[in-house]
C-alpha cells in the first residue's frame, strides 16, 4: 500500500506519520509537497497536524488554497482515501471536504493530553479493525478543536453514522466532563458522505508504539490497510 | 483605495475569547458590560480598481478567504 503524507509550510507532524507508516506499518510512503498537483499514485493521503501557514487568519484557511488541495479534492471525489489529523482536519473543513468549522477550545488554552474516544461506527475504512463502542486512548494537542456545525448538519452526521469518534470517559460514557474542547456532540472525528474522507482531532500517529504509552492509534492504521486489502 | 474588513463571530456562535474578556472586564468592576464579541479588523489597500468593482472584489475575498461564513459575519468599508 502506498501512502502520501501531504506537507504544507508549517506542518509539523509529517515526520511522525511518515515514521509510523514506514517503520511501524512497513508500508511505502512519500512526502507530498503542497505544490504538487498529481496525487493519483497513492492509495491513501494523510494531511498531518501542525500549523499550516502559521494558522494565520483561521486554522487551515490558507492551506486550503495550496495547489495540492485541488488534486486532493479531485482524489476525494473519485473515492480516494483521505485522512486529516488535527490541522489536517481543520484544512478539510476549510476546503469543504467535510462539513462544519472549528472554534477555539472553550477552555481558551492549548490542550495537550491523552483523551478517551469511543468508536461510534466501526464499519468504515478508518475503524473496521475496532469494535463498535470500543474505547481508544489517544492524545490530542490543539488550540482550536471545538467542532461546530449547524443543527441540520449535526443531525445529518448522526443519522448517517458519520460521527466516527466521540470524546468519552475511560468507561466509554459520553459526557460534558469528558469533552476537552467544547466540541458539539463531543465530536472528535467525522466522515464525508462517502466515508472515504475522515477528519479527526486526536493524533493516532502519537499512539502507535508502546514507547509512546499507547498503541490504540494502530486501530486506525490497521483499518486503513484492511480496507485497502478488501477486508474492511 | 483603503478598504476595511470587519470579521466577527456570528450571533449564537460561542466566542470563548469574548467570554473570557467579558469575565475580566466585570471582575475589574465594569459591571455594565453585558456582552463582548471579539473579531478581526483587516485593512486592504487596492490599486487600479474603481470603488464599485472594489466592493464586489472585496466581497468575494471575504466569502472565499477572509471570513468563514459558517461561523463568521463580515462587513466591508471602502474609503473613497
Amino acid at each position: 500500500m502506498k501512502f502520501g503524507v501531504v506537507v504544507f509550510p508549517g506542518s509539523n507532524c509529517e515526520m511522525d506519520c511518515h515514521h509510523v507508516i514506514d517503520k511501524v506499518l512497513g508500508e511505502d510512503v512519500d512526502y507530498v509537497w503542497h505544490q504538487e498537483t498529481d496525487v493519483s499514485r497513492y492509495d491513501c493521503l494523510v494531511l498531518p497536524g501542525g500549523f499550516s501557514y502559521g494558522d494565520y487568519l483561521r486554522c487551515g484557511a490558507i492551506a486550503r488554497f495550496s495547489p495540492v488541495m485541488e488534486a486532493v479534492a479531485g482524489y476525494a471525489r473519485e473515492g480516494g482515501l483521505v485522512i486529516g489529523i488535527c490541522n489536517g482536519f481543520q484544512i478539510l473543513l476549510e476546503a469543504g471536504l467535510l462539513p462544519g468549522a472549528m472554534l477555539r477550545n472553550t477552555c481558551l488554552h492549548f490542550i495537550c493530553c491523552f483523551v478517551h474516544l469511543r468508536v461510534e461506527n466501526a464499519s468504515t475504512p478508518w475503524t473496521n479493525a475496532a469494535a463498535e463502542g470500543q474505547v481508544l486512548r489517544i492524545p490530542i494537542a490543539h488550540n482550536e478543536g471545538n467542532y461546530t456545525a449547524d443543527a441540520d448538519t449535526l443531525r445529518e452526521l448522526r443519522e448517517q453514522g458519520r460521527i466516527i469518534l466521540r470524546y468519552c470517559d475511560p468507561e466509554g460514557a459520553v459526557s460534558e466532563e469528558a469533552n476537552p474542547n467544547g466540541a458539539a456532540d463531543n465530536i472528535a472525528g467525522i466522515c464525508n458522505e462517502g466515508f472515504n474522507v475522515f477528519g479527526l482531532m486526536p493524533h493516532p500517529e502519537r499512539a502507535s508504539e508502546e514507547l509512546l504509552g499507547s498503541t490504540d492509534g494502530m486501530v486506525i492504521w490497521e483499518s486503513i490497510m484492511a480496507h485497502h486489502r478488501g477486508k474492511g | 483605495m483603503k478598504v476595511s474588513v470587519f470579521v466577527s463571530p456570528k450571533q449564537g456562535v460561542l466566542d470563548p475569547a469574548g467570554q473570557a474578556t467579558l469575565g475580566s472586564l466585570r471582575s475589574l468592576g465594569f459591571e455594565e458590560v453585558s456582552e463582548v464579541r471579539i473579531g478581526k479588523y483587516i485593512t486592504l489597500r487596492l490599486e487600479g480598481v474603481d470603488a464599485e468593482r472594489a466592493e464586489a472584489r472585496v466581497q468575494e475575498m471575504c466569502e472565499r478567504l477572509l471570513a468563514n461564513p459558517i461561523i463568521e459575519d463580515f462587513r466591508v468599508e471602502i474609503e473613497r
